[in-house]
């Protein structure tokens, strides 16, 4: 097995572009939904994306699988660039990276048994036919907690939960090595999302799977991650190994995120100081200039507004995008280098510590998660 | 202890469809005390929604069966006529939903339709109804409200609409707000948002809310008190502590088991509740949690009552019959709370 990675995202760019006009489109604006965006995935690590609706995290998937062509930059896959591949040969990249989707009621063909569903990406590929085929797929449903008997049944006999198991049944029918799963548990009841967390979970270990897990939900994300990109308006802010950017989160917009999600554990909210965003993510039209975060952000100076921050290795694979970083200290930042995933319009100089607040920086460290050292 | 706004008792809800009756509410009570936020928690089809609608006299229809009792002042709010009921809508109790694009009319323009509201149930002039509408929405944090009033619904961000929806139900102030998942469309930033105006609503106006959500997080962080629901009927009550500290029912446990936290230690495998609610058309006798529980015994195919069964704590009440002493051993799972250790 070799140890590059298995895919490699090089200064991605996506715009939609807005049109009007009667009888000539003319192209008025752009959505930047995706803007200069690098990273890496392992083979058999999982990488977590997270952020708000509309920051670009389900285009940047899209954009990876060539479900959408990339307006900029590069997608490498295994060792092969995949940025303009013709259509006709993408084929053979569809057995190797498969998607998951969100709403198990949209993603299933109505009209079309479950034995059909699972099945028509082997007829596609030729893989298996016949007996063979239907073997195949009846081991499937076992693997993923279904029973063999629900061959022959349609989607609407099934609750939420079975149908995402059908819709994770349909992305392994061809043995991929990449899963993208966009949102795969956010529709589901909690205890389902628990049923449906650990089936991913044991299926990657078994199969060697490598996972890229979209979700707006930083509790579901931590649990599935080996590393976690926190994205904000189609920017990479910070990266990071799971653990860590629930210990020591850099960016601010990560500390917020993280301030916002409500604590199961009612003596615990009441003793912290949740850091909560005024304003709404400005829109992707017309994205603040610089920092994109600088228009809500609490510790906003004058370079936010000017230069757009240099996406910072701060060792140990963390990194984040910040003039005025969070949980940094002076050491901290002496080994601190500008990582080479850093957006090629971004400053190049490097964080610095002063302008702080002192009761924000307060607010916006997390405290330490009780029960480990 | 003040007396209950509103009183909810031994409610039945059932509809007839092609395929049976489904029973969506098997007997709920409960109180409503003034100036709390008594938040209903439960997964998706268990009769949360079911209920709050019929306190608000919005689940009647021809296949709608109506049993029990919602009583605010002496009035039965099941029974009470279309045009009395209108009156208490919106005066005394009014609702939000989760999905407030939905809930606003896209073709009205905001302003119009609070002033709309207040010139239905008020004999006041245009201009006075106007002032109320622009106050209303200054009061939820819509900035410059002046404008924002000739703005329609698709010129508002999720979280401005939401604040909107609040202002056209509060502007007649009623003393009891219901909010159907009032957060579960927003992102989480915006989440916050909410949650904290309706903390202040309560705090500053004295305003009763019942919350309705699915997630336990928002009832740890704004709730006074707490229902957990499953499958028609409320299987534990009680206060914050009693719930979150001191779960009764092995459904709560599983609830708290199977949540992605941020602030604990992550467990190498989450805690899951096995198997999926039963259906509301043929619900399996006795417990209707038995079918999913592991501690399941004979005496479970017996309904149990919802009632205290712990002397120390009166207004802690649950449905399920094992011993206190043999739940506080059994809810022990990987060192936390939950129903099984890891099982699918």
């Amino acid at each position: 097995m070799s140890t590059a990675p298995l895919v490699e995202v090089e200064h991605l760019v996506k715009h939609f572009p807005i049109k009007a006009g009667l009888l000539i489109d003319r192209t008025v604006d752009q959505v930047h939904a995706v803007e200069d965006v690098s990273f890496r995935v392992e083979q058999g690590e999982t990488l977590g994306l997270v952020g708000e609706s509309g920051c670009g995290k389900s285009t940047l998937c899209r954009t990876i699988l060539r479900l959408e062509d990339p307006t900029g930059g590069r997608v490498v896959f295994e060792g092969r660039d995949i940025t303009d591949l013709p259509r006709r040969q993408l084929r053979s990249l569809r057995s190797e990276a498969q998607m998951i989707f969100q709403d198990p009621y949209a993603s299933l063909n109505p009209r079309k048994r479950v034995g059909q569903i699972i099945g028509d990406p082997m007829r596609l590929h030729g893989v298996a036919a016949g007996a063979e085929r239907r073997r195949a797929i009846q081991r499937l449903l076992e693997r993923v907690g279904l029973s063999p008997e629900h061959f022959n049944r349609f989607p609407h006999e099934f609750s939420g939960g079975q149908r995402q198991r059908i819709g994770i049944a349909r992305a392994l029918a061809l043995e991929p090595k990449l899963i993208v799963a966009d949102e795969p548990v956010s529709a589901l009841d909690v205890s389902i999302q628990a049923q449906i967390i650990n089936l991913l979970k044991d299926l990657q270990s078994e199969m060697g799977l490598t996972y890229i897990f979209v979700a707006h939900d930083l509790g579901v994300v931590r649990h599935v991650s080996d590393r976690i990109a926190v994205m904000y308006l189609g920017k990479v802010v910070e990266v990071s190994p799971a653990e860590e950017l629930y210990t020591k989160p850099i960016h601010p917009y990560a500390v917020a995120l993280l301030s916002a999600i409500p604590i199961p554990d009612p003596r615990e909210n009441a003793a912290r100081e949740p850091l909560v965003l005024e304003g709404d993510v400005p829109s992707p039209i017309d994205p603040p200039p610089a920092c994109r975060f600088h228009t809500r952000c609490p510790r906003a100076t004058e370079v936010c507004r000017r230069v757009e921050p240099p996406l910072v290795d701060y060792g140990n694979g963390h990194l984040a995008a910040c003039h005025h970083p969070v949980n940094v200290d002076a050491q901290d930042l002496a080994r601190a280098t500008i990582a080479p995933e850093s957006p090629l319009g971004a400053g190049t100089e490097m964080p610095t510590l002063d302008g702080h607040v002192p009761d924000l920086d307060e607010a916006m460290t997390p405290r330490p998660l009780p029960g480990r050292e | 202890m003040s007396a209950p706004l509103l009183k909810v008792s031994d409610l039945h809800v059932s509809f007839a469809t092609e395929e049976g009756t489904v029973k969506a509410v098997d007997g709920v009570s409960f109180e409503l005390r003034q100036g709390e936020i008594l938040s209903v928690v439960g997964e998706s089809g268990c009769g949360k929604s079911v209920t709050a609608l019929t306190v608000m006299g919005l689940s009647r229809g021809p296949n709608a069966t109506i049993e029990g009792e919602v009583n605010l002042d002496g009035k039965d709010l099941v029974t009470l006529p279309e045009d009395e009921l209108r009156k208490v809508r919106a005066e005394r109790i009014a609702m939000i939903f989760q999905d407030p694009m939905t809930a606003l009319n896209p073709v009205y323009k905001v302003g119009d339709q609070i002033v709309e509201q207040i010139l239905a149930h008020e004999d006041v002039s245009k201009q006075e109804a106007r002032a109320r509408a622009v106050e209303a929405l200054r009061a939820v944090g819509i900035p410059n409200p002046d404008r924002r009033y000739d703005h329609y619904p698709h010129e508002f961000s999720g979280g401005m609409r939401q604040r909107a929806m609040i202002a056209l139900a509060l502007v007649l102030e009623p003393e009891v707000l219901i909010a159907d998942e009032p957060t579960t469309a927003l992102d989480v930033t915006i989440q916050a948002q909410i949650l904290r105006l309706l903390e202040q609503l309560n705090r500053e106006r004295g305003l009763a809310v019942i919350l309705i959500t699915h997630d336990l997080g928002v009832v740890a962080e704004v709730a006074d008190r707490t229902l957990v629901m499953y499958a028609g009927r409320v299987v534990e009550e009680g206060s914050l502590d009693d719930i979150f500290y001191d779960p009764q029912h092995p459904y709560t446990w599983g609830l708290l088991g199977s949540l992605t936290r941020i602030d604990q230690p992550r467990p190498r495998r989450l805690p899951s509740i096995p198997g999926a609610p039963p259906s509301l058309i043929s619900p399996p006798r006795g417990c209707h949690f038995r079918p999913r529980c592991p501690h399941e015994f004979a005496k479970c195919s017996d309904t149990p009552r919802l009632e205290a069964r712990l002397p120390q704590s009166p207004e802690h009440l649950d449905r399920c019959w094992l011993d206190p002493d043999e739940k506080r051993a059994r809810r022990v799972v990987e060192g936390g709370i939950g129903l099984v250790a890891g099982a699918e």
